[in-house]
């Protein structure tokens, strides 16, 4: 096995370890459900999709993806485990591409497990399962980047705590760079360039479009983009702080 | 072959290391010794590759630290200070962990794996988390992993440090039985650890070498190399003694317990002294209840030099 899959397997381990990973996938689900059927109106629309259920996954991740991600660097360093896992010969993407995987394959078995929805809607009527598999793909691709942003974070500092917080102002920014709250406000002076180009580097414009159903190469190719930025950018945070 | 250049670490203003520059060959165990703070794990984290130098640099059996990082650390087995690794793992796992990453595969990997369980003794906590074990195990468990993978340089920071001295013991015969064929470098402030272990020693001060010698010639640098130290049956004879010792001529200076009734006799420099006061004993009827030769006090040396 390559030294990306024995890290990746050592850190999925660990997070079924301790209780942290029941915890999440419980909170998640529940939060989910509730957000889909209170906030999203599932039944009261009388539409037989998973709107109401993809729309507040930013809303969610925005906090859950960041509790999964402030560990990821900062334990290591609390620890004093990264001296041990950076003198083994083991090359720092590896390493950084080996816990990024874990902790998006974990992930995506939480958002594997709101399978139940899908039944439901497929028993109440005849949704669009090409729609909603690319949905679960944007959910998924949307949640790598959280991680990724996250991973960059955690690499910043020795404390979880700050690291979560970090992780949930980056992420908020990136959502954030796709309202109109925002955009609004470049959209009185500045060039319809500069506004575009906040637009797109915003979460929710790819997201959304992905969630329609819709898969463009381009937003695919944004995230994969911004996945490897951030993760290019933990590495270089590592090699440059890992001893401090 | 371990090979530093004047390998130097500064953090800010600050000068961790300075200019450090030596080699060790096989066979050798070499002690790394200094006050707290004097640049001894710094030192082991740059030939480990895990803090890069600010200048100069280090090689592990010909492979340079910075240039091949890989090659080095597959060459090379290293027990972080303080022993750290991931408490919610089982010992067992995290052992098999760190094989699978040292590319250990099949029957070699069981073997070795049986190997460092049954040396270090961890068979009976196999199954438990880390976490849950004693500063002994989780200290066995670090040297476990250092030396899953039979490297032929061995890098251990402090390896007996919060051992009892029964594990102390089984940790230095250990070092003893590897020291054959291997290059070990250990960093101690445990002074007798020098003596059971190490061919030779540097002593480390604010980052610089300030002395590089075996064990036997850091000894002889002591002001009590060649002295011979003496307990009188006696104690009311201790007045006497003094004045036959401070008579001899070769007798530089005379230190005197009166506490345990004891006597050290300081040779002038090159000289010796115990035959001559082998001869005093007949001479005057003093009794000993001991004399001996002392072969110098490292402790001594080591605060003359780092003070």
């Amino acid at each position: 096995m390559s030294n990306v899959g024995i890290i990746m397997r050592r850190e999925l381990a660990s997070y079924f370890a301790t209780p942290l990973a029941y915890v999440f996938i419980l909170i998640f689900l529940v939060l989910a459900n509730a957000f889909t059927f209170y906030l999203g109106g599932f039944y009261e629309r009388g539409q037989a999709d998973l709107d109401p259920f993809f729309t507040f996954h930013p809303w969610l991740y925005l906090f859950l993806i960041p509790a999964i991600s402030m560990k990821l660097w900062a334990e290591e360093r609390k620890s004093g485990s990264i001296e041990l896992l950076m003198t083994l010969p083991v090359s720092l993407p590896d390493a950084v591409l080996g816990k990024f995987f874990a902790a998006w394959i974990f992930t995506a078995l939480a958002l594997a497990l709101t399978f139940p929805l899908w039944i439901t809607v497929n028993y109440l009527g005849s949704p669009d399962n090409g729609a909603i598999l690319a949905a679960y793909l944007g959910s998924l691709m949307l949640a790598g980047g959280f991680l990724a942003i996250g991973s960059c974070m955690s690499a910043l500092t020795r404390n979880q705590v700050v690291a979560f917080i970090l992780g949930v102002v980056a992420c908020f920014a990136f959502l954030l760079a796709g309202f109109p709250l925002v955009l609004d406000v470049f959209r009185a002076w500045a060039p319809q360039v500069l506004t575009d180009a906040i637009a797109s580097l915003s979460f929710l414009t790819h997201f959304e479009s992905i969630v329609k159903g819709v898969i463009d190469v381009r937003d695919l190719l944004y995230f994969a983009m911004l996945i490897g930025f951030f993760l290019l950018a933990t590495a270089v945070v590592l090699e440059l702080r890992k001893a401090d | 072959m371990i090979r530093t250049e004047h390998l130097t670490k500064h953090y800010g203003r600050l000068a961790a290391v300075e200019d450090v520059s030596f080699q060790v060959g096989p066979g050798e165990v070499l002690g790394f010794l200094g006050p707290n703070g004097a640049g001894k794990t710094t030192t082991m984290r740059m030939l480990a590759g895990f803090v890069a130098p600010t200048s100069g640099g280090a090689s592990i059996c010909g492979h340079d630290v910075a240039a091949e990082p890989l090659a080095a650390k597959a060459a090379l087995g290293y027990l972080p200070e303080g022993a750290p690794s991931y408490g919610e793992m089982t010992v067992r796992r995290f052992l098999a962990f760190v094989a699978d990453l040292r590319a250990l595969a099949g029957s070699q990997r069981a073997a070795r794996l049986a190997h460092v369980i049954e040396h270090l003794q961890l068979g009976a906590v196999l199954e438990q988390t880390i976490d849950t074990l004693s500063k002994g195990f989780r200290r066995r468990v670090g040297l476990a992993q250092a030396i899953v993978h039979d490297p032929p340089v061995l890098i251990l920071d402090e390896p007996t440090d919060g051992l009892d001295p029964n594990q102390k013991h089984e940790v230095r015969t250990l070092i003893n039985d590897m020291a054959r064929d291997k290059i070990i470098v250990i960093s101690t402030h445990i002074l007798e650890e020098v003596d059971a272990v190490c061919t030779r020693a540097i002593i480390i001060s604010r980052g610089r070498i300030v002395a590089d010698d075996t064990p036997a010639g850091l000894a002889a640098r002591s002001r009590y190399h060649n002295a011979v130290s003496m307990q009188l049956e006696e104690p009311q004879q201790l007045g006497v003694a003094r004045a036959a010792l401070a008579a001899l001529p070769a007798v530089a200076d005379i230190e005197v317990s009166e506490r345990d009734a004891r006597l050290t006799a300081l040779p002038r420099a090159g000289a010796t002294i115990l035959p001559a006061i082998s001869a005093l004993a007949a001479r005057t009827g003093l009794r000993f209840k001991e004399l001996h030769l002392e072969s110098g006090r490292l402790d001594e040396v080591f605060r003359t030099i780092t003070a």
